[in-house]
C-alpha cells in the first residue's frame, strides 16, 4: 500500500481532483460503452417479440 | 492502353474548358479566404508575413477541395462511370486521366495565383521558389487523396460536408509539410528537405490512390 | 493449414454460438483484470518522483490510446477481409468496432487533457501525441459518418473499408508528420508518456489494465456483433427460435 490513510489515499498529494475525475470520466465511458449495447439488445428483443406475437395472431 | 489515357485526358481538358466559371470559383474562394484574413487579424505586415506560409496553405487546401465535389458528379448522373466501371481497360488508370486533368486546370491554377496572393500578404520575392515549388508539389497529393473522398461519396445527396470530414483529416502531412517548406524560407532556412518530402508523398499518392479512387467508383456506382 | 474455421465464419449462426460461449470468459476477464489493475495503479504502484500522484492517471490513458489506435488497424483488416473475401462477418465487425474505437480515443484525450493540468499547467498542450490522438478520433468520425450516410447496407460496408485502408496507409505519415511539426514548432518539451525507465511496480499494473481494456474490447465488440447478427438475419429460422428462446427467460 502506498498510502497510509484513506484521506491520503482520496486527496492524492493534492492531485487528487485529476486523478479521480480522469478515472470517473473513463469508467463512466467504459459503462456506457456496455450499457447502450445492453439496451440495445434488450429493445430488439421486445420488439422483435411483439412481432412475432402479431404474425402469430394472424 | 496509354492511348486511352491521352483521350481521356484530353476529353476532360475539352469538358472543363466549356466550363470557365466552374474552374474559377475555387480560384476566387482562394482569395477570398485570404482577403479575409487580414480584416481579422489585422493589417501589421509583420503579423501577415508570420502567419503567410500557414495562411497560403490551409486557403489552398480549401479551395481544392471544395472544387472536388464534383469531381465524378457529372459522370455518376449521366452514367459514363458505369462505363468507365465495366470497360475493359483498368479503372484505376482512368481515373487517374480525369484527376490529373482536373488538376491541371484547377491545382495549376491556383499554383499561379498563389505568388500573386503571397506577396498581397508580404511574402518577400525570396520564398517565391518555395511558395510555388511547394504548392506545385502538394496540390496533386491533394486532388488525388481528395478524389478518394469524391469518390465514395458520389453517389450521396449531400456528400460536400461529408467529403470534407473524410478527407480533411489525411490533408494534415501536406498541411504541415507545405507550410513548414514556407516557413523555413521565411526564415532564410534550407526547405529542400520539405519539398522532398513532399515529393515523396506526391510519388505515393500517384501510385497507391488511384486504385483506392477505383474502389471507391466500383462501390458507388455498384449501390 | 486446415482453413475450415476460417470458412465457417462465414456462416452467421456459428458465430453467434461460438461467441456465445466467449463472451462471458471475456467479459469477466475483463471485469477481473480492470479492477485488478485499478487498485493496483491507484493503491499500491509508487508514485512519480517527478509528477506525484498524478502520473496515476496513465493507467487509463495509456491502455486507451494502445487500444484507439490498434482498433483502427482492425478496421483496416476487417476491412480487407471483408473486401477480399466477401466475408459478411466483417463488415458486421468494422461497423461495430468504429463506435468503440472512437470512445476509446475520447478517454484517451480526456484523460490526457486532464494530466495535462497539473503537468503543464494547461488543459490542452498541442503535444505531438495529444494532436495525433484528436486526428485519430477525426479519422474515426469519417468512417461512422460515411457509415451512416450510406443507405444500401452492403456498399456502407465496402465504402467504410477503403476510407480505414486509406486512413491506415496514412496514420504512421501523419504520426511523423506531427512530430516533426511539434518538434519545429516547441523545443522538446517534458514528455508525459515516455519514461525512460519505469520500474517493474510501475509497469506491472499498466500491463494488467492493457490487458483488461483488449478484453473489454473484445467483449463489447462480440456483443454489438451479436445484436448486429440478429437484425440481419432476423428472418432465419434460428434467429427466431433464439428470439423466442431469450424473451420467455424474461418473463
Amino acid at each position: 500500500m502506498n498510502f497510509s490513510s484513506f484521506s491520503e489515499f482520496m486527496a492524492m498529494g493534492q492531485h487528487g481532483l485529476y486523478v479521480w475525475s480522469a478515472y470517473g470520466i473513463s469508467i463512466a465511458v467504459l459503462l456506457l460503452n456496455v450499457g447502450l449495447p445492453w439496451l440495445a439488445k434488450r429493445r430488439y428483443l421486445q420488439d422483435e417479440a411483439r412481432r412475432m406475437r402479431r404474425e402469430e395472431k394472424r | 492502353m496509354s492511348n486511352v489515357f491521352v483521350l481521356l485526358f484530353a476529353r476532360e481538358a475539352r469538358l472543363l474548358c466549356r466550363r470557365p466559371a466552374e474552374l474559377a470559383n475555387p480560384l476566387v474562394f482562394f482569395a477570398i479566404v485570404i482577403a479575409l484574413f487580414p480584416l481579422a487579424v489585422g493589417p501589421e505586415t509583420q503579423l501577415l508575413q508570420r502567419i503567410s506560409p500557414g495562411l497560403v496553405w490551409l486557403a489552398a487546401l480549401l479551395a481544392v477541395l471544395l472544387s472536388l465535389d464534383g469531381l465524378f458528379r457529372g459522370d455518376y448522373e449521366d452514367g459514363s462511370l458505369e462505363q468507365w466501371v465495366v470497360s475493359p481497360h483498368p479503372l484505376a488508370l482512368l481515373v487517374l486521366a480525369k484527376v490529373l486533368a482536373h488538376w491541371v486546370f484547377s491545382g495549376l491554377a491556383l499554383v499561379i495565383l498563389a505568388p500573386l496572393l503571397g506577396l498581397m500578404l508580404g511574402l518577400p520575392g525570396s520564398a517565391m521558389p518555395v511558395l510555388l515549388l511547394s504548392l506545385l508539389l502538394g496540390t496533386p497529393v491533394l486532388s488525388l487523396l481528395g478524389a478518394v473522398g469524391a469518390a465514395l461519396t458520389v453517389g450521396l445527396k449531400r456528400g460536400g460536408l461529408l467529403l470534407a470530414l473524410l478527407i480533411l483529416p489525411l490533408y494534415i502531412p501536406v498541411l504541415i509539410l507545405g507550410s513548414g517548406a514556407l516557413q523555413a524560407a521565411l526564415q532564410g532556412l534550407p526547405a529542400a528537405g520539405y519539398l522532398l518530402w513532399l515529393a515523396s508523398l506526391a510519388a505515393l499518392a500517384l501510385t497507391l490512390t488511384p486504385f483506392a479512387i477505383a474502389a471507391g467508383l466500383t462501390i458507388s456506382v455498384g449501390e | 493449414m486446415n482453413w475450415t474455421w476460417f470458412h465457417k465464419l462465414g456462416s452467421p449462426k456459428w458465430f453467434y454460438e461460438i461467441s456465445g460461449r466467449w463472451l462471458p470468459w471475456l467479459g469477466w476477464a475483463a471485469l477481473v483484470l480492470i479492477s485488478v489493475g485499478l487498485v493496483w495503479g491507484l493503491a499500491f504502484a509508487p508514485e512519480d518522483y517527478q509528477q506525484g500522484n498524478s502520473f496515476r492517471i496513465i493507467y487509463i490513458h495509456v491502455p486507451s490510446a494502445f487500444l484507439a489506435q490498434s482498433v483502427y488497424v482492425m478496421l483496416a483488416v476487417a476491412g480487407l477481409v471483408g473486401l477480399v473475401w466477401k466475408m459478411k462477418l466483417a463488415d458486421v465487425a468494422l461497423q461495430q468496432a468504429a463506435p468503440i474505437g472512437a470512445w476509446m480515443t475520447c478517454i484517451a484525450l480526456l484523460t490526457g487533457a486532464v494530466w495535462g493540468k497539473p503537468t503543464w499547467g494547461s488543459w490542452w498542450v498541442w503535444d505531438a501525441r495529444l494532436t495525433s490522438m484528436l486526428i485519430l478520433l477525426f479519422l474515426y468520425f469519417g468512417v461512422i459518418a460515411l457509415g451512416h450516410a450510406i443507405t444500401n447496407r452492403d456498399s456502407a460496408a465496402k465504402a467504410c473499408a477503403v476510407l480505414a485502408i486509406v486512413g491506415v496507409v496514412n496514420i504512421p505519415i501523419i504520426k511523423y508528420s506531427v512530430e516533426w511539426w511539434n518538434t519545429l514548432h516547441q523545443p522538446a518539451t517534458f514528455k508525459v508518456t515516455e519514461k525512460p525507465a519505469m520500474p517493474v511496480e510501475m509497469w506491472l499494473p499498466l500491463l494488467v489494465m492493457v490487458l483488461g481494456f483488449y478484453c473489454f474490447f473484445a467483449a463489447v465488440l462480440l456483443m454489438r456483433m451479436r445484436l448486429e447478427v440478429l437484425r440481419r438475419e432476423s428472418r432465419a429460422s434460428w434467429v427466431r427460435s433464439e428470439v423466442r428462446a431469450l424473451t420467455e427467460g424474461e418473463r
